[in-house]
């Protein structure tokens, strides 16, 4: 809580000062500018009110819930094969992966477990949604800081793995593909050697990211320094993912979290930044994006055969109970929080989604930078819209 | 900040989960009393703690900065009452294929650990170093239910609680600016709550069976009177 105060008491002081000196000079006084709703930084229609002095941001108050779908509400009136179907649609970039943590919610309750092809095909699939979800955000981050180029590759490349995505599940953004118990259905043929395929454009996109984005002046200048989270902040608002990461913590729920799939058979490395900037949460993105490359190329090797569903029952009902599971989805930890009463639908679901927490410090952090770093910071905390609003 | 060092055990000496989560609850007991009412431990999976409703906040600091559970998950709230709208599913043909069923209300049960409130207040926080989480659970009076604020222990509970607020009508006594986050400003009511009805079901009545197309080359008469032995066995 200290720093907390100690920066808010400096960002005051600044102010303050800026205050003093500009009405007395200039005669001007602060102004409140709207950002939003609709922003290509916004991913979606977060609506940020910044009071300025100058250049400077005094308070920044993020409004939102113009896109609220009310999807705690709407589980309590589905069933639970049905609720995966809604789930897909919250973080939109990678919907597979919302559906996992929902799904282990349910088998937990339930005392079932997925048999081993199941859950290495649906690590394999949640790897995958992460790559998609993080080459868009490389190629965006650079677009926010005004270089074209990296977004058309991105969504070039990102093209090569929702292909994959689409052969097996059908949906190129909501599969709807995991079940309580297994899966739907077996990967198609041909499928693993074109994933590897795809893995190698992915990380050959990676390199030139790198080359064209991180090598850059203009955007070591725009993100270093801009954004420092400290790590005991970031974990006072439940920054999870990459953001966290970015500050020195070393906390991956695929390593540290013992949920059904199969992480511990992979080799991979948990990769942090001490800095905590905007240019270290990019940074660590990167890395992320090629260590999941090579984990689907391990889970392609390793993939075991035998059936894809447990026995289950064709009629789920799912005995009285709580359980809060949680997975590390692509935006950070994406978690269900299930109250069952044994019957076809959930009593209660909680939703607790990475970005609710991750742009839960905005207006922290967005405290006394100037107009400019507003759109790096929202850039590089990386949030989608439907993931805050639910 | 590193009170927490306290209690760090490196992760080797981290035995079986039971012992660990049976440790973590004698722990909590020795250090806040009587103020942990009752708990839950799922052997390997998780724990489950109700505390008093005038200690939340001081359990919550005691396990941030004494138990180091410094990362902060979620703060929300749960309604006990079963609902009086079941699932909203009141279409003339669902009647006719589940019979009229009447809605049973049932009673008011409560989950892990108890409760004896219409409302509780739930919060997740974790130790990212043991690798642990902890559920804590809190009853709010029925009337006017009102519990202490997190924000001074954990920063990011500011966001929750508002939402929590609108959503169940519970009052976080202390929060600094208890807001509205997702409803426009005049919104009546509180959505969450069991007993505010899903509007959409209102507005434009539930469609019933006649949405479902059989399958192809399934009985569909078979179908539809198993799926609805099912729905009169889930009202039950």
């Amino acid at each position: 809580m200290t720093a907390i105060t100690d920066r808010q008491k400096l960002a005051y002081i600044a102010a303050q000062a800026a205050d003093a000196r500009v009405n007395v000079e200039l005669e001007t006084e602060g102004m409140t500018l709207n950002i939003g709703p609709q922003h290509p930084a916004t991913h979606g229609t977060l609506r940020i009110i910044a009071r300025l002095d100058g250049e400077q941001v005094i308070s920044a108050d993020p409004v939102m819930g113009y896109m609220h779908r009310g999807y705690e509400k709407l589980t309590e009136v589905r069933t639970y094969p049905q609720v995966t179907t809604l789930v897909n649609r919250i973080d939109w970039l990678g919907s597979f992966a919302n559906e996992v943590p929902f799904i282990l919610a349910a088998e937990q309750l339930m005392d079932i477990e997925a048999p081993p092809r199941a859950q290495w095909i649906r690590t394999l699939l949640f790897e995958l949604s992460r790559i998609a979800n993080i080459v868009l955000f490389l190629g965006d981050m650079a677009v926010q800081l005004g270089a074209l180029t990296p977004v058309f590759f991105a969504f070039r490349d990102r093209e090569h793995v929702l292909n994959q995505i689409e052969s097996v599940t059908g949906g190129r953004f909501h599969p709807n593909f995991d079940r309580i118990g297994g899966l739907k259905d077996d990967l198609p043929k041909g499928w693993i050697a074109e994933t590897k395929l795809a893995m190698e454009k992915i990380r050959n996109f990676c390199d030139e990211i790198e080359s064209l984005v991180m090598g850059s002046e203009i955007f070591e200048a725009r993100t270093r320094g801009i954004g420092v989270i400290p790590p005991d902040v970031g974990l006072q608002y439940g920054l999870s993912g990459a953001n966290i990461r970015a500050s020195g913590v070393d906390w991956d729920l695929r390593r540290d979290a013992k949920v059904g799939m199969v992480y511990d058979e992979l080799a991979g490395k948990v990769w942090t930044h001490p800095d905590g900037d905007s240019f270290a949460r990019f940074w660590v993105r990167m890395q992320e994006t090629r260590e999941a490359t090579k984990m689907v190329e391990q889970l392609c090797d390793g993939l075991p055969s035998g059936p894809i569903m447990a026995k289950v029952p064709r009629i789920i009902k799912v005995p009285a109970g709580e359980a809060y599971v949680a997975t590390e989805n692509p935006l950070g930890e994406m978690g269900y929080y299930i109250v069952s009463k044994g019957d076809l639908v959930p009593f209660r679901v909680k939703i607790r989604s990475a970005s609710f927490n991750n742009v839960s410090i905005a207006p922290w952090l967005l405290r006394g930078v100037y107009v400019p770093d507003i759109i790096t910071i929202l850039a590089s905390l990386y949030f989608i819209l439907g993931d805050i609003d639910r | 900040m590193s009170s927490s060092d306290a209690t760090e055990v490196a992760p080797d000496e981290v035995a079986t989960p039971d012992e660990l989560r049976d440790g973590l609850l004698a722990r909590l007991t020795e250090l806040c009393g009587d103020a942990v009412i009752a708990s839950h431990i799922l052997p390997g999976k998780d724990i489950w703690v109700r505390v008093r409703n005038d200690a939340w906040a001081e359990v919550a600091s005691t396990i941030r900065l004494v138990m180091g559970a410094r990362y902060f998950g979620f703060v929300s709230a749960i309604d006990w009452m079963p609902s009086p709208f079941g699932r909203s599913m009141d279409a003339e043909v669902d009647k006719i294929v589940h019979g009229h069923v009447p809605k049973n209300v049932g009673e008011q049960t409560t989950g892990f650990a108890g409760g004896d409130t219409r409302f509780q207040v739930v919060c997740r926080v974790a130790n990212i170093r043991e690798h642990w989480g902890i559920t804590l659970k809190a009853d709010v009076a029925d009337d006017a239910p009102s519990i202490g604020t997190l924000t001074k222990v954990y920063a990011g509970a500011d966001w929750h609680e508002r939402e929590a607020w609108e959503m169940f009508g519970i009052e976080f006594v202390g929060h600094p600016a208890l807001r509205k986050l997702y409803l426009p400003g005049d919104f009546e009511g509180h959505p969450m709550r069991k007993d505010f009805p899903l509007l959409a079901r209102i507005v434009k009545p539930w469609p019933g069976i006649v949405d479902v197309e059989p399958m192809p080359g399934a009985g569909s008469s078979d179908e539809s009177a198993e799926a609805a032995e099912a729905a009169e066995g889930g009202e039950a």
